[in-house]
């Protein structure tokens, strides 16, 4: 019987086996300063090394303001942690792009952009959104803090094989429809826990159309419905992306490239779960209550069915309607939609156009590069115009560990993955969509389609 | 990590399907960079109102209710891959959590800090939720060298699953880490063999 990709790239980490589990080979791992310090700790504590240096990268991003970087952190238990990180890294030699680096970004953002991250690899960070990597066609997914330990001290980790889940999306996405609005479909499909166990593959040609940032938005939001990990086979787009990022030896590119080709799923392999969907079914989604599974299409009412103490929560009724619904915020940012690719569409977008007055708008960077781009592009100017605020790259409010938090009770239309109570901040409403239903409220203050608005 | 065998006491009933690690703690408080004192902020904002006030009505503040095994909804841990939430109800007390459901990454996490999840059929949960509500102090054990969970007082005794090598991990107080460093010549061996780009 035939192999799926995943069989395939576990089998060729594999490094001994126990009854129940298998020691896995770790290709690279991901650092950043909230998962990582107890992991250093527990190293200082055995009296033992990083076991393989230039297997680990770190970066600060969860804690970081996004004004005025190039000043000592003014929260002082995010100072203290930031600074934990940097001191670790030093006393252990991991490399870190740290806060002023011009490589520094959401740790997510920056494996891909600069080179890490390559298909057919196994990849962990202390972070569930890790399987942002799957894009590249590698086994991705995040870990505790306990095993962040074992990977720096072993490059291994002991794991259960998961299951094998393809979702095959084939046909034409609508106009206004993005990736994004891609996943959220899914998940509102499968519900928080409909993956839970499995590793995700996406396919079809709606996914095969995608660009390379596009399927990292699909990826990222893997876990949203419980899966370790979602991927997708490397292909053409896959390896001109990562080209254009090597940087090894020139002689090497040619095996690298005979290898990538290797990396499929056999016509013949066996899933354990299989989903189709219609592309030309997807319209701009929206999120009503508090988990990601909580989605509906811009056009729907909230079902009448749905839970009353999300709801309570949210402020929202069974059977509403989002369509003008008064928001005060807008995030654009994160690990799902923080990237250059995203930040151009919404300039597009919003060029010439000016943001409602009873709005706030941020947009966090994804990393330093693409703060770089954006301006090297002019996106910045656009942005002012719009009374947009284009800031410095992190997390931010994503989850509300700096200062950037939605006061308790307002509503935010956000580019991020999560809209758990108080994510956001203490009692922040938040409204997960697209970045360009993002940006389509913020212009008019309310939730619009943006469909209508193209 | 400290060795599970046996547990009896009383149960915490929180019937609340896909509690997110984002509740269980909230990402203000992962700051620290120790392992200890989490316990504090454990359901923070379930357990507090905004004047940092007890909610009475959230169960962690009823007196009815205490024990060490936390008896749980559907898909309990999902979300965030924070550790810190296995460390915080660890810290809290608790050493058994029960559900019909686990989200993986804490269903890991908590193994790797000697908290043991068990998963049961949701007619067991039930059966377990109905005897709480019947008499807030029925005694439960759960005994890992048999795998039982059982209702005190009644005949009522469930089976659960464990992975052997977990298992042994948890009776002897071994973490990953140990059996990993044990194999550091089969990993070497493999570096060599591996090619990877
Ligand atoms: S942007 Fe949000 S989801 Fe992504 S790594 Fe940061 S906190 Fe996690």
């Amino acid at each position: 019987m035939g192999k799926t990709l995943v069989d395939k790239i576990w089998e060729a980490h594999k490094v001994h086996e126990v009854e129940g589990a298998e020691v896995i080979y770790i290709d690279q791992q991901f650092l950043h300063e909230v998962t990582s310090p107890q992991a250093f700790d527990g190293l200082r504590k055995r009296d033992r090394q990083v076991f393989r240096i230039n297997k680990n990268l770190a970066t600060a991003d969860h804690n970081v303001p996004t004004w005025n970087q190039h000043l000592p952190i003014q929260e002082p238990l995010s100072r203290k942690q930031v600074k934990k990180l940097t001191d670790n890294c030093e006393e252990f030699g991991v490399q870190l792009y740290g806060l002023g680096h011009q490589y520094q970004g959401i740790v997510h953002v920056i494996g891909p952009e600069l080179g890490y991250t390559k298909p057919g690899m196994t990849i962990v960070c202390g972070d569930s959104h890790t399987s942002t990597h799957g894009a590249f066609g590698a086994i991705a997914f995040g870990i505790g803090t306990s095993q962040v330990e074992q990977v720096l001290a072993s490059q291994c980790l002991v794991l259960k094989k998961p299951k094998n889940m393809r979702i095959t999306i084939d046909g034409e996405l609508q106009n206004g429809v993005l990736s994004k609005d891609i996943i959220l479909y899914i998940i509102s499909k499968l519900d928080t826990g409909g993956a839970t166990g499995h590793f995700v593959e996406y396919a079809g040609s709606a996914i095969k159309n995608l660009s390379m940032e596009a399927r990292m938005t699909v990826c990222n939001m893997s876990i949203e419905m419980g899966a370790r990990g979602g991927l997708i086979a490397p292909d053409e787009t896959t390896i001109d992306y990562v080209k254009s990022k090597w940087s090894g030896e020139q002689s090497d590119l040619a095996a690298a490239e005979k290898f990538w080709s290797t990396l499929y799923t056999d016509e013949d392999a066996k899933f354990d779960t299989e989903y189709h969907f219609d592309a030309a079914d997807i319209e701009p989604m929206l999120t009503y209550g508090t988990n990601p599974g909580m989605g509906m299409k811009v056009s729907d009412s909230i079902p009448a069915t749905a839970d009353a103490k999300p709801l309570a929560y949210m402020g929202l009724n069974n059977g509403e309607s989002l369509l003008g619904k008064e928001i005060q915020h807008v995030f654009i940012g994160s690990c799902t939609n923080g990237r250059i690719e995203d930040l151009r569409l919404i300039a597009d977008f919003v060029k010439g156009k000016r943001k409602s007055d009873h709005v706030e708008v941020m947009i966090i960077p994804g990393s330093k590069q693409v703060e770089k781009q954006a301006k090297e592009e002019g996106l910045d100017a656009v942005f002012a115009e719009a009374g947009f605020q284009l800031r410095e790259p992190g997390c931010s409010a994503c989850l509300g560990m700096n200062e950037d938090k939605i006061p308790a009770g307002e509503y935010c239309v956000s580019t991020s993955n999560r809209n758990f109570e108080g994510r956001q901040g203490p009692g922040a409403r938040t409204i997960l969509a697209s970045p360009l239903m993002a940006a389509a409220a913020a212009i008019n203050g309310k939730i619009v389609d943006v469909r209508s608005e193209l | 990590m400290e060795k599970f065998e046996k547990v009896i006491s009383t149960g915490i009933p929180m019937p609340i399907e896909h509690v997110d690690t984002d509740q269980i703690i909230p990402a203000r408080f992962l700051k620290a960079t120790t392992r200890e004192g989490f316990g504090d902020n454990l359901f923070r904002d379930w357990r507090y109102d905004k004047a940092d006030q007890p909610i009475q009505d959230f169960v962690l503040n009823n007196p009815t209710y205490d024990g060490s095994i936390l008896v749980a909804g559907e898909n309990f841990g999902c979300g965030s891959s924070r550790e810190h939430a296995a460390w915080a109800i660890y810290d809290f007390g608790i050493r058994v959590v029960v559900s019909s459901f686990f989200a993986d990454i804490f269903k890991g996490n908590s193994l790797n800090n000697g908290l043991l999840p068990v998963q049961l059929a949701t007619e067991e949960m039930d059966e377990i939720f109905k005897a709480i509500e019947k008499n807030p102090s029925v005694q439960f054990e759960v005994d890992l060298p048999s795998q039982t969970f059982k209702i005190l007082g009644t005949d009522q005794s469930f089976h659960f699953e464990i992975d052997n090598y977990k298992k042994m991990c948890m009776l002897n107080g071994y973490d990953d880490l140990d059996f990993l460093l044990s194999l550091e010549n089969e990993i070497e061996k493999f570096e060599k063999e591996q090619v990877i780009y």
